[in-house]
């Protein structure tokens, strides 16, 4: 009993900020959603959210999210595969993460320059007869940049559970006669899931609050959840409008984060296995 | 099984490539004396010796660090000691609980992090500056840490403690000579996480921080919404080497204590 006192003697800070950093915020955010500017209490925040203006603004920084989700695990899982299969794996995965050590506005600053009317692609598909493309403040460009970004983010997840794998679960697979496109769809993909759900977890949501890129890369041309509660905060100054967006966002996270859920026990138990 | 190898290394060199294209673009034109990153005149080192005259500019690069640090140490001791209380908690329904509300930072939006520091330091009167940056960060660096170093501690077999335990071990020793020394690549990749995650935080801090006070990643944002800078391209090359040399160090020491700590873990 002495034992388990002093040890949480110990832990009392990380509950503190739970306490403090966790739990006050969300219910500031709850709490400042209801007030107007004047800070009386209010609905007018919510009635404003159901508006056309921010519906469409939801509905289209989603679809935002989702295509560089998409994009990103589409690049990132062969990568994260064949990383796996290097001779110095944990060197390479090293040289995967360096850029994303690289501060992120360094990186979405180089593609101004690259995408530029007189950048490099520019010039190259000069090369080939075509004219100068706008490709900055493009939808394309933002998304581009965007899957740039998170790429290291789902890799990483991806390769843990990849290189967690038993690989005499594949040697079996191949051996009883599967293809390797069913080894990877029966065996490799499914007790992979993990990772994946972990990588989309951490590529969806702070796509869905860019607002940074959105200013430099799209121009204010794509306007994100993100980029409403920026302007609602430090622009407009609207704190209670601010965060009713932040409220919705909020509970968007907790559905995508039940939908990626991990079943803990299944994991913890295969790893046991092992 | 040849073919795909072929396959694998040219996809896998494609996103290399195109991971640091944009690295090596920026630092390339850092030695372009003309003004632009489109046509490279001529070599020159006028860049790099403007951020070494810019003091303002240097502060901040300082600045940046050591939040950067500072937040990732202390953010790595709260969250070795949480992740240790939540291994010894007895209640299952409490302790998945915990987790919960330990990984709502982690998967919340940046900005509505920001937001609802910027209100919550407001409401508790923290000055807005360094120590609301540095606070901030700690804040979100902790549930990384827990994390990481979660996974290591449900690794540990119980019975190493009981049996230090009854070899006279103190609470003490058993905590630095056992679970620590056994933990020890989660917190090192915990706290190279938390630091990660300082060093490229914009959105939190661009919230939190006032006038006076400024890390790299704002400056670096109203210095690009301004337009091209050279100064920047610079700054890239700079950060670059350092960010290498730390990283070579990191593998060099990992890979030390990889040897014996990777025997005792794969039995």
């Amino acid at each position: 009993m002495q034992n388990k006192n002093s040890k949480s003697i110990y832990s009392v800070p990380y509950f503190v900020w739970i306490l403090l950093f966790v739990i006050a915020p969300i219910a500031l955010i709850a709490y400042y959603s209801f007030l107007d500017l004047s800070g009386n209490f209010t609905l007018d925040n919510y009635k404003n959210f159901f508006t056309s203006v921010y519906l469409k603004l939801t509905l289209s920084s989603f679809w935002y999210a989702f295509l560089i989700t998409l994009f990103s695990l589409i690049i990132a899982y062969p990568t994260a595969y064949f990383l796996t299969k290097t001779k110095h794996k944990q060197l390479w995965l090293l040289l995967i993460i360096i850029p994303s050590w690289i501060n992120l506005l360094l990186k979405t600053y180089a593609f101004i320059g690259i995408f530029g009317l007189s950048g490099p692609i520019n010039a190259f598909l000069q090369v080939f007869g075509i004219s100068e493309q706008q490709i900055l403040f493009t939808d394309f460009s933002f998304i581009f940049v965007s899957v740039y970004i998170f790429i290291p983010f789902m890799i990483l997840p991806i390769f843990n559970s990849l290189d967690k794998l038993n690989p005499s679960l594949i040697d079996a697979s191949q051996d009883l006669g599967a293809s390797s496109w069913t080894t990877f769809s029966k065996v490799i993909f499914p007790l992979t899931i993990n990772g994946v759900k972990a990588g989309v977890q951490a590529v969806f949501i702070p796509s869905l609050s860019l607002f940074m890129i959105t200013r430099l890369i799209a121009g204010n041309k794509v306007i994100t959840l993100g980029t409403a509660i920026e302007q609602q905060f430090l622009v407009t100054q609207n704190w209670g409008m601010g965060s009713t967006i932040a409220v919705f966002l909020i509970i968007f996270m907790v559905i995508i984060m039940i939908i990626t859920g991990q079943r803990e026990k299944g994991a913890t138990s295969y790893g046991k296995n092992k | 099984m040849e073919k795909t190898s072929k396959l694998a290394k040219i996809y896998l060199a494609l996103v290399f490539i195109i991971l640091y294209a944009p690295i090596f673009y920026l630092i390339l034109y850092s030695f372009n004396s003309g003004g632009t990153m489109n046509s490279f005149d001529s070599f020159t080192w006028e860049h790099y010796a403007a951020v070494f005259s810019d003091t303002r500019l240097i502060m901040i690069l300082i600045n940046t660090v050591i939040v950067a640090l500072l937040s990732a140490l202390i953010a790595t001791i709260i969250g070795v000691f949480g992740a240790l209380g939540i291994v010894f908690m007895r209640n299952k329904s409490l302790r998945s609980s915990i987790l919960s509300l330990n990984n709502v930072l982690i998967v919340s939006p940046d900005v509505v992090i920001g937001a609802s520091f910027l209100i919550l330091f407001t409401m508790i009167g923290v000055k807005l500056g360094f120590a609301s940056v540095l606070i901030s960060h700690i804040a979100f660096s902790i549930p990384i840490v827990v994390l990481m170093v979660l996974p290591k501690l449900q690794e540990m077999n119980s019975s190493l403690i009981d049996a230090a335990a009854d070899l006279g071990a103190t609470r003490k020793d058993i905590l630095t000579r056992v679970i620590i020394p056994f933990i020890k690549p989660g917190i090192f990749v915990g706290f190279f996480m938390a630091l990660t995650y300082s060093l490229d935080d914009f959105a939190v801090t661009f919230f939190v921080t006032g006038n006076g006070f400024t890390t790299l990643s704002v400056e670096i944002y109203s210095m690009a919404r301004a337009g091209i800078t050279l100064t920047i391209n610079a700054l890239t090359g700079i950060i670059f080497v350092v960010t290498l040399l730390l990283v070579i160090g990191y593998y060099f020491i990992s890979q030390r204590g990889k040897k014996p700590v990777g025997l005792g873990v794969r039995k």
